[in-house]
């Protein structure tokens, strides 16, 4: 996400007419790439005004325009994103997500985290941990960290441990239980502050769930048979409306009881 | 809907054939699509921003691979030929330098070739680059025209259609301003015959633009 000012006078009208299109009417519809937005000034006002153009905008010196195709939206006063459904992770700071242990060389541990590249996780990044003290991670544990660097140009790193070092929920987790990969688009979902089928889960059967950015999750429930229940209806939750969700939570919950 | 029109000394009929296509139908690549027009039919999948090897990694943009596979045999010089053309417009096409170090791969079946199949693996391609969630700056689409012995212009030829016609011509036309990003042509014609090729396929890339944008905006208002 990047800041940028939009002058008051700037004209915005170019010969691409057939692909500009006045944002307001776009709100909610799908745009593709190539398609320039055109935001209305008000020409009274002299100050500047700030647009927040997030994931799928682009700017390229004053047009706005989109570089991926999916639904814009829109949230006040001047935050326009593009959202989209999408199944490959690209590591973004801030994110938390679930990694897999993969190699341990010298003080740092090679984590996959479903990217173009590994992360490094220093093994200083736990909370408690001090030379002599090392955390204990094996190769093939699962870690839940967040990205503290993470673009283009640099090897992304994890962290296990918040600003004021403690891990707060963070760390090597997951003995039983089981790992499964899902859209990008159905994490973002889970982890909306109401969601909805987070609530209608909580009806069925108590069990653990661990959601990373990167579209994997990980289940466990007091047995094996629920584990799976519970994660064949995450996997097939992402394609279906309310009313079919909740039928078949509804079949579920009859059945296992 | 058949336009047959008279300018100057050329005739040309101006129809595509029937197209159709669609999304997301194969599980494990990151972005798939199969475009069909009329008889030809063709599969993309997409795999990336994904790991490079470091022989191949280029320090400031992503990697780009396209693989074409024949519905029968081995793949032949025809198809490595196809591959760059096409390699070459989705480079042009995609933002590349948001990506470096990292490999993004598009591989290509012909499911039934029946004429104009450069066009529709350009067609397939860039429905499955958007479905995988690439950053692209814009799209573009295929089309195929092929001249005839009399000196008709015909869009979208069958494989019968291009034998018996003295050149075959297919263009990658991109989406903001309808200019020519990629061109092979095969046969004899005129640079008057190529402009007026060019100029009906500029129009007939349109109706390709705006079947990408309904079925986009029907997938999207679905879910």
């Amino acid at each position: 996400m990047f800041l940028f000012a939009f002058h008051p006078e700037a004209n915005v009208a170019n010969s691409k007419e057939a692909m500009l299109c006045c944002v307001k009417e776009k709100i909610g519809e799908a745009v593709l790439p190539g398609d320039l937005l055109a935001f209305e000034i008000q020409k009274s006002e002299n100050k500047r005004e700030k647009l927040i153009c997030g994931p799928g905008l682009r700017r390229d010196g004053e047009d706005v325009f989109v570089c991926k195709s999916g639904i814009l939206r829109h949230k006040e006063p001047n935050l326009y994103w593009i959202d989209l459904q999408q199944r490959r992770y690209v590591p973004a700071k801030g994110e938390s997500v679930i990694g897999i242990v993969t190699a341990k060389s010298g003080d740092v541990f090679k984590v996959d985290v479903g990217g173009s590249e590994q992360a490094s996780l220093s093994y200083l990044a736990f909370e408690g941990a001090t030379k002599r003290n090392r955390p204990n991670v094996q190769v093939g544990d699962l870690v839940y960290a967040q990205f503290i660097i993470a673009n283009k140009d640099m090897e992304p790193e994890l962290v296990c441990i918040d600003s004021c070092g403690r891990a707060n929920g963070m760390g090597v987790f997951g003995a039983g239980g089981l790992l499964f990969k899902v859209s990008l688009g159905l994490v973002r979902k889970l982890l909306s502050p109401q969601s909805e089928i987070v609530k209608d889960l909580e009806k069925i059967f108590p069990f653990e769930m661990v959601i990373g950015l990167n579209g994997r999750i990980w289940v466990k429930a007091k047995t094996t048979q629920q584990t799976l229940i519970v994660a064949n209806i995450l996997e097939s939750c992402e394609n279906m409306t309310t009313e079919q969700r909740r039928s078949i939570f509804g079949r579920v919950s009859e059945n296992v009881l | 809907m058949m336009q047959v029109t008279q300018s100057g000394s050329f005739q040309h009929a101006a129809v595509l054939r029937e197209f159709g296509c669609e999304h997301s139908l194969l599980s494990r690549p990151d972005g798939s699509a199969s475009f069909v027009q009329g008889d030809t039919t063709v599969l993309a999948g997409v795999y990336g921003p994904a790991e490079v090897m470091v022989s191949k990694e280029s320090f400031d943009r992503a990697t780009l691979e396209v693989t074409l596979k024949p519905k029968v045999g081995m793949p032949g010089v025809a198809e490595r030929s196809k591959e760059q053309c096409i390699r070459q417009t989705c480079e042009a096409a995609l933002l590349t330098r948001l990506h470096p170090r990292t490999s993004i791969t598009l591989s290509l079946q012909t499911v039934h070739d029946d004429g104009a199949l450069l066009a529709c693996c350009l067609n397939a391609a860039c429905m499955a680059l958007m479905d995988a969630g690439l950053p692209m700056h814009c799209l573009f689409c295929g089309v195929c025209c092929a001249i005839d012995q009399q000196g008709t212009i015909k869009l979208d030829p069958t494989a019968r259609e291009e034998k018996e016609s003295r050149a075959v011509m297919t263009f990658a036309l991109d989406s903001t301003d309808c200019r020519v990003m990629m061109s092979s042509t095969k046969g004899s014609y005129t640079a008057a015959e190529l402009q007026q090729c060019i100029a009906v396929c500029q129009r007939a890339s349109e109706s390709i633009f705006q079947f990408y944008r309904d079925s986009v905006s029907r997938r999207y208002c679905k879910a």
